[in-house]
């Protein structure tokens, strides 16, 4: 019963981050490109601390991959970016799962621009156009939507119970 | 190959994506007041005469220039093959002017083919995947176009700045002859872009003293970030296009 549940977390997982892509590439043309949540990420921090035992590395480069081929990035760009970050949200979830939320928000704040340094590093080293300042918004309004998704977090946490 | 396979997977996505920009045209066509339909249609018929009248012009032109180049001995590519593609609605990387257009290797698109509007060069296209492809517009920092003054014969290099309305020319000497508005074509020196395509109107001319060069800023004549429909054009000779295929080696299907 327990196992089946899983599987339709995965399937989830699976579901979200088919629906962060789309955003992602979704035209808003009031909506400048670099300064909207970082969808992917976020989704993927979500399911990294939802169900880390489905929802790791490999998730994070597969899914790093396809974002590179839809908006045409270098690639691997994005999927060594989203790899490092399910990375470190695997190794940090237990200690930021004990945090109050403040101290959780601040740490994701971290994840998000480990993520964008990454990245900022690939686009330095093949020669791109630096980006400007805006750069770095899509880690701050990451940051602030941080509480909401940790309040979604805590039931599905609860149903599973701890593992 | 790993991107083409894996843009199978995510081309749905990317049509998905697209879908809520074509169901609000459709609506804008379907709402469109019978008075519009007869303006435009008026406009459109005025238009065609205009342009036929031209043509009629361009075929006597298109003769003594085939008649002249022949007494110059050299030939001339007539007939080229041209696909009109639709740009469509899919947000790519930021900071780069790219577009991605909805023909790919399965309509016979290939890495480095001329991309051009109604009204001038656009860019290039760079990726080539079956169903779609993604275009480097020659504004981008990345982009540069050999073009030649279209008043002198002046050549020179123009390379994108990353603003869409913007670009560079390069090189250029402190005492050479170019002036504001004056008309840049392409000069089909890299043997990748047809020559005698207009590209850009020079805006600004200034003497920087820092700059040992003169600084000349052009703004594109294509309607870079209003275009829906652009065309591809095939004019390439058969041993330019291997080279280029053979550069990137895409899978060349449906080639000519």
């Amino acid at each position: 019963m327990k196992k089946r549940r899983t599987g339709g977390k995965l399937w989830a997982a699976m579901l979200t981050l088919t629906l962060a892509l789309y955003l992602t590439i979704l035209p808003l043309s009031a909506w400048p490109l670099d300064q909207r949540p970082p969808w992917v990420v976020l989704a993927l921090l979500f399911w990294c601390f939802a169900a880390p035992g489905r929802v790791g590395v490999l998730v994070g480069f597969f899914t790093g991959l396809l974002l590179d081929v839809l908006t045409g990035t270098l690639l691997g760009q994005n999927a060594l970016a989203l790899s490092v970050t399910a990375y470190l949200a695997l190794i940090l979830r237990p200690r930021i799962r004990i945090f109050p939320l403040w101290q959780q928000t601040f740490f994701i704040w971290l994840i998000l621009l480990v993520e964008r340094l990454l990245t900022l590093w690939v686009i330095g080293a093949t020669g791109e156009p630096m980006p400007p300042l805006s750069y770095w918004t899509p880690s701050l309004i990451g940051m602030l939507l941080w509480p909401f998704m940790s309040l979604l977090l805590d039931p599905i946490e609860r149903r599973l119970g701890a593992d | 190959m790993v991107r083409s396979a894996l843009s199978v997977v995510t081309y749905p996505l990317q049509l998905a994506a697209d879908q809520p920009i074509e169901l609000i045209r459709a609506t804008q066509v379907q709402f469109a007041s019978t008075d519009t339909l007869r303006t435009e249609n008026a406009s459109l018929h005025r238009e065609n005469l205009l342009l036929k009248a031209r043509i009629q012009q361009f075929d006597a032109l298109e003769a003594e220039n085939a008649r002249l180049r022949d007494l110059l001995g050299s030939s001339l590519d007539l007939g080229e093959r041209v696909v009109i593609a639709e740009i469509m609605a899919v947000e790519l990387a930021p900071y780069r002017q790219q577009v991605m257009v909805n023909k790919g290797t399965k309509s016979g698109v290939f890495i480095g083919q001329p991309v051009l509007d109604a009204n001038a060069v656009m860019g290039q296209v760079i990726r080539a995947t079956p169903f779609s492809s993604i275009v480097l517009l020659i504004t981008d920092a990345d982009h540069a176009l050999p073009v030649e003054v279209n008043r002198n014969g002046l050549r020179t290099i123009a390379a994108g700045t990353g603003l869409s309305q913007e670009l560079e020319l390069l090189y250029i000497p402190k005492n050479a002859d170019i002036k504001v508005d004056d008309l840049l074509v392409t000069s089909g020196m890299d043997g990748r872009f047809p020559a005698g395509y207009p590209v850009a109107r020079v805006k600004t001319v200034r003497q920087d003293p820092d700059n040992p060069f003169t600084t000349v800023i052009a703004e594109p004549t294509a309607r870079l970030d209003r275009s829906r429909e652009v065309l591809l054009v095939w004019n390439l000779s058969e041993t330019s296009r291997q080279q280029a295929l053979a550069a990137d080696a895409p899978p060349a299907g449906g080639a000519e």
